[in-house]
């Protein structure tokens, strides 16, 4: 039997989704549920490891990154719908000396 | 409710019934485990600390070793002393004393050297063990339960299935009446807002902000971005994208219930119910002997990628999120929480699991992690520069 593609939306405020399946590539169909057991299928964009995100909806650069109903980061360009979402597109806004005026 | 456990004289419940070896500096710790390797029922805290450090610093850690030895696992003491170090232990003898549990202190530099002191410090553990292993088993109310709970080597699978476990563990314990330690002070940046929230008052959620943003800044003085140190190569690996997202994941461990206040990093609990932060970081060797220090009898453990370190007087029950890492790492891992990311089970049912677990360890079965004594590297985590 095919694994399924399985992805889950936490919060119905989440513009994110997490995948816990194996072997997603860039093209393949994911089924989204959600806690109320709604499921909805996305194209996703990008190769996207076991325990990794993609954009539920199009995120544009700036724009917050919602997980768990809560800020979890910004967009630090923009983000296509089915697009993978981790460090490369998502900057966090805690614990950044970097940004300190010296 | 109850569970079995050695009572000491201050009332508390132990769920082991351990020598302590303390070193009260780490320029003691070869002796110290010398002693510990020939005796058996001993333990020993090879930390890093105890000289060369700031005043508040070896206040600290001064504290933070008193409040180990009065930890209800531990039921006798052997101090083993430099003679030089920063570290008070003659208040360390006096304190640990005044619990009614046997003490004894040895001295290196008075007993003449390595040697000597390995042989007179031997002798006195022996005794030490011996005068105590007779003692039994008693039932205890589990309102005498003080848990401590971890995430570590997290990864997207924790904050879904093994710290909702953890959270629904902490909410029942609440609610029977026990004690509930959570910290990683770190890992409140992002989430802060959410466990001001649940404060019991005012003054509580105002110190919840004022340890986030103490830790935030002391991050912050590097002038870099904290990513790779928080979260960590793995954290990322594992998908955890930044620390806000690590965070909220995180906090879902410390369940729903009210938050009474917070400790600081070597407070011992005496009778503080409820839910309760401590101020720690999150790295293991830090916490898990701030932790023990706090009193607590055990740790739930919560981990993705498979973190298997423990500590030497307070078992760690090693909860699993990610499916994947269970099957690699049985071995380590208490419980399987992977089964409610593959839909397989609830997180009541595993919750259910963890709990018949807990009151099993707290009577004495062991841990994965204690069957392989996987708990040398511990610290205690301070402030300071070293000087």
């Amino acid at each position: 039997m095919e694994e399924k593609k399985m992805a889950l939306k936490i919060n119905d405020l989440d513009n994110v989704a997490t995948i816990f399946a194996n072997h997603i590539t860039s093209g393949t169909e994911v089924e989204v549920r959600d806690k109320a057991g709604h499921s909805m299928t996305f194209r996703v964009i990008g190769d996207i490891p076991y325990g990794h995100k993609f954009a539920l909806q199009p995120i544009a650069k700036g724009e917050p990154i919602i997980k768990y109903g809560e800020e979890i980061g910004i967009a630090s360009r923009d983000i296509k719908k089915g697009e993978y979402v981790h460090v490369h597109n998502l900057d966090s806004m805690r614990g950044r000396g970097d940004l300190e005026k010296r | 409710m109850e569970f079995y456990g050695y009572k000491r004289p201050d009332g508390s419940y132990g769920a082991r019934n351990y020598t302590a070896i303390i070193p009260s500096v780490t320029c003691a710790n070869d002796v110290a485990c010398a002693i510990a390797h020939q005796v058996q029922g001993t333990v020993v805290y090879q930390h890093h600390q105890g000289c060369s450090q700031m005043p508040p610093d070896l206040e600290r850690v001064t504290n933070t070793l008193i409040s180990l030895g009065k930890s209800p696992n531990v039921g006798a003491i052997l101090i083993v002393s430099l003679g030089c170090e920063g570290t008070d232990h003659e208040r360390m003898y006096q304190e640990l004393s005044a619990t009614g549990k046997p003490v004894e202190i040895i001295h290196i530099q008075e007993l003449g050297g390595v040697s000597n002191a390995i042989r007179v410090g031997t002798d006195l553990a022996r005794k030490l063990v011996i005068a105590i292993s007779g003692q039994q088993r008693v039932p205890a109310d589990i309102s005498h339960v003080i848990m401590s709970i971890k995430c570590g080597a997290s990864d997207t699978t924790s904050g879904m299935a093994s710290n909702c476990v953890i959270g629904y563990v902490a909410d029942k314990l609440v609610d029977l009446g026990a004690t509930v330690i959570f910290g990683e002070t770190t890992e409140f940046l992002g989430g802060e807002h959410l466990l001001a929230k649940r404060a019991v008052n005012k003054q509580v959620a105002d110190k919840i902000y004022e340890i986030v943003n103490a830790m935030e800044t002391r991050a912050k003085s590097v002038g870099v971005d904290m990513r790779r140190g928080q979260p960590t190569p793995g954290n990322i690996a594992g998908g955890l994208s930044s620390i806000e997202e690590k965070s909220l994941g995180a906090i879902v461990k410390s369940g729903t219930r009210p938050i009474q206040g917070v400790l600081d990093y070597p407070d011992h609990v005496t009778t503080q119910k409820g839910l309760w932060i401590k101020d720690t970081p999150g790295r293991e060797p830090e916490i898990l002997t701030g932790m023990a220090a706090t009193g607590a009898q055990f740790m739930c453990f919560s981990t993705g990628r498979g973190a298997p370190q423990g500590f030497p007087s307070m078992p760690v029950i090693k909860i699993c999120g990610n499916p994947n890492t269970y099957e690699k790492m049985e071995n380590d891992m208490d419980i399987n929480a992977g089964l409610i990311i593959t839909g397989e089970k609830t997180i009541e049912e595993v919750g259910e699991e963890v709990f018949a677990k807990i009151i099993r360890v707290l009577g004495g079965e062991m841990t994965k992690n204690e069957s392989i004594q996987y708990f040398s590297a511990i610290d205690i985590h301070c402030l300071g520069p070293v000087i």
